[in-house]
C-alpha cells in the first residue's frame, strides 16, 4: 500500500466547532455522523443484549421460566435478530467506522454529500424507534410484539399477526433501508469520486475496499428487501395476494426474495469487518498486507457470488435436485476467496514483529472464531445435511460465530485500534486484553454447545425443549454471562479513558500503521484535508 | 481512474444519480419478480405447479406404466363448504386422459362465494400433472345447500419416467383448497386466470 507524502501543515488554527445542539443534531460532519452512529450502535446493541439475555435466561432450564407466553419469547428472538443486523452490527461498522474512517483514509474532505449522510442517520433512529413501538402493540393475537423472526415469512406474518406489531416492524425496515441506501450511495460516490491525487484504486486501503463492495451490495439487495415487505404490507392490509395462495399467491416467492437480499446481507455485514482486520494485522505486524490485490479482489468476488447462492438458505422448500446441486457448489465456491483471506491474513503475520495488543488480541482471535463459523458453513452448504439441520442450533450456532463473533468481534477490534484516533484518549491495554479473553471464553462457551444442540435436534425459536437439552442449555447460558461480564470491563475501560490526563500521539501504534488517519492529529482537526495530501510511492513498501 | 478536479460537484451528482437509478431498478426488479416467477413455475412446474395444455393424442398414452394419483381436498376456515373428491385415488395410465369429479356444498345457511387453488405433491412433479381443465381460480358461488360438480380433466406425462428427479415415483397427490373469495371481488392474484367469475369446467 501507497503511504501518505508528509502532511504537516497547521489545520488547527480554523478549527472552530458549531455549537451543541448544531452539531450533534444538525451534523453535517463525517466525523461527528460516524460518532453519532457508534453510539446509537452500542445503544442499540445494549437492548439487543438485554433481549438475548432473556432468551438465554429462559432457555437455561426446560419449561416455561420467565415467558408466560412462547408468542413473547418469539418477539424476543425477532427483536434480538432485527436489532443486531439492523441497528448494530450495521450502524457500527458502516454507519460508524465507514463514515469515520473512509473519508481520512482516502484523503477526502468530508462525505460527497454531508447532509444526505445526517439524513441517513436519521432515518436509522427513526427506524429503530418503529420497531420499538412495536414490541408494545399487539401482533400475535393475545401478544404484543412481532414475533416472526427476523425473516418475517408469510403466513406467519400475515394471517399469525393480525395486530399491528408487524406492520411496525416493516416501517422500522423501510426506514433503515432507506438510510442504508443513502449511505450507500453516499459512499460510492466518495470513493469513486474524491480520492486523493495519486490515490488509485488499486492504492486504495483495504478497508475502503471493503466499504465500497458493501455499499454495492447494500444498493443491489435492499431495494428487493424494501419491494417484499412492500408486498407484505400490501398483503396484511389492502387485500393483495402477493404471498398469500388464497388469491393465487405463493408464500415461496417471498422466501426467494427474502434471501435474495438476506444472503448479501450477511456479507454486507461482514465485508466492513474485513478490511479493519486487515489494517490491525498489517499494523501491528508492521508488515504490508499480503497479497493486496488477492486481498480486494476476494472481496469483489465475494460480494459478486454472495448474490447467487440465496437458495441455500431455502433446501427444504422443494427444490429440484439439479436446482439444489448448483447451490451447493456456488455456496461452497465462496469458501475459496473467503480461504485467500484468511490464509493472507495469516501469511501477513507469518514473519511479522507482531506486538500483541488489545486490538491485535480481538483481531487475531476473530480469524480463529471466523474460520470454525467458516467451517461450520461449508458443512450447512450440504443440502443433504443441511435437511437434517435446518432451523436447528447447529445453524443458529453457525451464524453466531460468523456474526456475534466475527462482525462483533471486529466492532471492538476496531473500537480499540481507532479510539485513541477518534477520542485522543487511551483506554488501558490490560482493560481491552481482559475485555478480550471475557469474550472469548464466554462467546466460545456461549456458541460451541449449540452446535451439539443443533446436531441432536434442538430446534430455533422454540421456548421450551426436552430435559435431554437442559445441560448444554445451562452451559451455554453461563457462556452469555461471562460474554456480558466483558461489557463491564469494556465499559470500565472507556470510562478510564475519558478520566486519565494521558493523551495519544498523531500515530499511537508506531511504524505499522501506514494509512492516511494517522498522520492526523488524534482527534483529528474538525476539518481535515483542506490541502489534499498527494501519495506518493515509496519503493519497497508496497 | 482518477478524480477529475474541473468539475468534482457535476461528477458527483452522475456518480449518486447512477446509483439512484440502480436502486430504483432493484425495486422494479423485486415487483417485476412476481410475473416472472409465476410464469416461470407454469411453465416449468417449479413450486408444484401444474402445467395446462390440451390432451395428447391417445396413441401416446402408455398401456404398461401408471400412476396413482390422491386426490386431497381442504376448505379454508371461514367458509362453511363440504368438498370431497368423488374417488380418494385412482390409477392412471401414463399420458392417458383422465376426468374426476369433485362435490363442493355449501352447509352454511347464507350464500358463501369461494375460489380454489391447486397445486401437486411431491412438488417436482408439477411439470408433468398436465391439466387439460379445471375449476381452480374461479369464483364460485354457492346458494345455502347448493350442490355442485366439479371436473378436473388430466394426465399425466409419460416425461415424467425421462427426469432423474422423478422417474422413481408410482404416486403423487393433487391437492386442491377452497378459500373464502375475499370481499366478494374477482380475484386479482398473479395466476388468477381470466375466465368470468361464476363460470365453470373452464381454466
Amino acid at each position: 500500500m501507497a503511504t501518505a507524502a508528509a502532511h504537516a501543515e497547521a489545520h488547527e488554527v480554523h478549527d472552530h466547532k458549531p455549537s451543541f445542539f448544531a452539531r450533534w443534531f444538525l451534523s453535517t460532519n463525517h466525523k461527528d455522523i460516524g460518532t453519532l452512529y457508534l453510539l446509537f450502535a452500542f445503544c442499540a446493541g445494549m437492548i439487543g443484549a438485554f433481549l438475548s439475555f432473556g432468551i438465554r435466561m429462559e432457555m437455561e432450564q426446560p419449561g416455561l421460566q420467565y415467558f408466560s407466553n412462547p408468542a413473547t419469547y418469539n418477539v424476543f428472538v425477532t427483536g434480538h435478530g432485527l436489532i443486531m443486523v439492523f441497528f448494530m452490527v450495521m450502524p457500527a461498522l458502516i454507519g460508524g467506522f465507514g463514515n469515520w474512517f473512509v473519508p481520512l483514509m482516502i484523503g477526502a474532505p468530508d462525505m460527497a454529500f454531508p447532509r444526505m449522510n445526517n439524513i441517513s442517520f436519521w432515518l436509522t433512529v427513526a427506524g429503530f424507534c418503529s420497531l420499538l413501538c412495536s414490541l408494545f402493540v399487539e401482533g400475535a393475537p393475545g401478544a404484543s410484539g412481532a414475533g416472526t423472526g427476523w425473516t418475517v415469512y408469510p403466513p406467519l406474518s400475515t394471517a399469525g399477526h393480525p395486530g399491528p406489531a408487524v406492520d411496525f416492524a416493516i416501517f422500522a425496515l423501510h426506514l433503515s433501508g432507506a438510510g442504508s441506501i443513502l449511505g450507500a450511495i453516499n459512499f460510492i460516490t466518495t470513493i469513486l469520486n474524491m480520492r486523493a491525487p495519486g490515490m488509485t484504486l488499486h492504492k486504495m486501503p483495504l478497508f475502503a475496499w471493503a466499504e465500497l463492495v458493501t455499499a454495492f451490495l447494500l444498493l443491489l439487495s435492499l431495494p428487493v428487501l424494501a419491494g417484499a415487505i412492500t408486498m407484505l404490507l400490501t398483503d396484511r392490509n389492502f387485500g393483495t395476494t402477493f404471498f398469500d395462495p388464497a388469491g393465487g399467491g405463493d408464500p415461496i416467492l417471498y422466501q426467494h426474495l427474502f434471501w435474495f437480499f438476506g444472503h448479501p446481507e450477511v456479507y454486507i455485514m461482514i465485508l466492513p469487518a474485513f478490511g479493519i482486520v486487515s489494517h490491525i494485522i498489517s499494523t501491528f505486524s508492521r508488515k504490508p498486507v499480503f497479497g493486496y490485490l488477492a486481498m480486494a479482489y476476494a472481496m469483489v468476488a465475494i460480494g459478486v457470488v454472495g448474490f447467487v447462492v440465496w437458495a441455500h438458505h431455502m433446501y427444504t422448500v422443494g427444490l429440484s435436485l439439479q436446482t439444489q446441486s448448483y447451490f451447493v457448489f456456488a455456496t461452497m465456491v465462496i469458501a475459496v476467496p473467503t480461504g485467500v483471506k484468511i490464509f493472507s491474513w495469516i501469511a501477513t503475520m507469518w514473519g511479522g514483529s507482531i506486538r500483541f495488543t488489545a486490538a491485535m488480541h480481538w483481531a487475531v482471535g476473530f480469524i480463529f472464531l471466523f474460520t470454525v463459523g467458516g467451517v461450520t458453513g461449508v458443512v450447512l452448504a450440504n443440502s443433504a445435511v443441511d435437511k437434517y439441520l435446518h432451523d436447528t442450533y447447529y445453524v443458529v450456532a453457525h451464524f453466531h460465530y460468523v456474526l456475534s463473533l466475527g462482525a462483533v468481534f471486529i466492532i471492538f477490534a476496531g473500537v480499540y485500534y481507532w479510539f485513541p484516533k477518534m477520542t485522543g484518549h487511551i483506554i488501558p491495554e490490560w482493560a481491552g486484553k481482559l475485555h478480550f479473553w471475557l469474550a472469548f471464553i464466554g462467546a466460545n462457551v456461549l456458541f460451541f454447545p449449540m452446535h451439539f444442540l443443533g446436531l441432536a435436534g434442538m430446534p430455533r425459536r422454540y421456548a421450551d425443549y426436552p430435559d435431554a437439552f437442559a445441560g448444554w442449555h445451562k452451559v451455554s447460558t453461563y457462556g452469555g454471562h461471562i460474554f456480558g461480564l466483558g461489557m463491564f470491563v469494556f465499559v470500565i475501560g472507556v470510562v478510564l479513558a475519558f478520566r486519565s490526563k494521558e493523551r495519544a500521539a498523531d500515530n499511537p501504534w508506531g511504524e505499522g500503521a501506514t494509512t492516511l488517519e494517522w498522520t492526523l492529529s488524534s482527534p483529528p482537526p474538525f476539518h481535515q484535508f483542506e490541502t489534499l495530501p498527494q501519495i506518493v510511492e515509496e519503493p519497497g513498501v508496497h | 481512474m482518477s478524480p477529475h478536479r474541473a468539475d468534482p460537484g457535476r461528477r458527483a451528482r452522475r456518480t449518486a444519480l447512477a446509483c439512484a437509478g440502480l436502486a430504483v431498478g432493484m425495486i422494479g426488479l423485486a415487483f417485476a419478480s412476481v410475473p416472472l416467477y409465476d410464469a416461470f413455475c407454469k411453465a416449468t412446474g417449479y413450486d408444484g405447479t401444474p402445467r395446462q395444455g390440451p390432451a395428447l393424442a391417445a396413441s401416446a398414452a402408455r398401456a404398461d406404466d401408471s400412476m396413482v394419483v390422491h386426490f386431497d381436498t381442504n376448505v379454508a376456515p371461514g367458509l362453511a363448504w363440504k368438498f370431497a373428491p368423488e374417488a380418494g385415488s385412482i390409477e392412471a395410465k401414463l399420458g392417458e386422459t383422465k376426468t374426476v369429479f369433485f362435490r363442493v356444498q355449501n352447509t352454511g345457511s347464507k350464500p358463501s362465494t369461494g375460489v380454489a387453488t391447486f397445486n401437486v405433491q411431491p412438488g417436482l412433479m408439477g411439470g408433468y400433472f398436465v391439466k387439460i381443465a379445471c375449476f381452480c381460480f374461479n369464483e364460485q358461488t354457492l346458494q345455502p345447500g347448493e350442490t355442485l360438480d366439479v371436473p378436473v380433466v388430466f394426465y399425466v406425462d409419460p416425461a415424467v419416467r425421462e427426469d432423474s428427479n422423478t422417474a422413481h415415483l408410482s404416486e403423487m397427490t393433487l391437492s386442491y383448497t377452497y378459500f373464502a373469495a375475499k370481499n366478494g371481488r374477482p380475484v386479482t392474484g398473479p395466476v388468477a386466470n381470466s375466465a368470468a367469475p361464476g363460470t365453470k369446467g373452464d381454466f
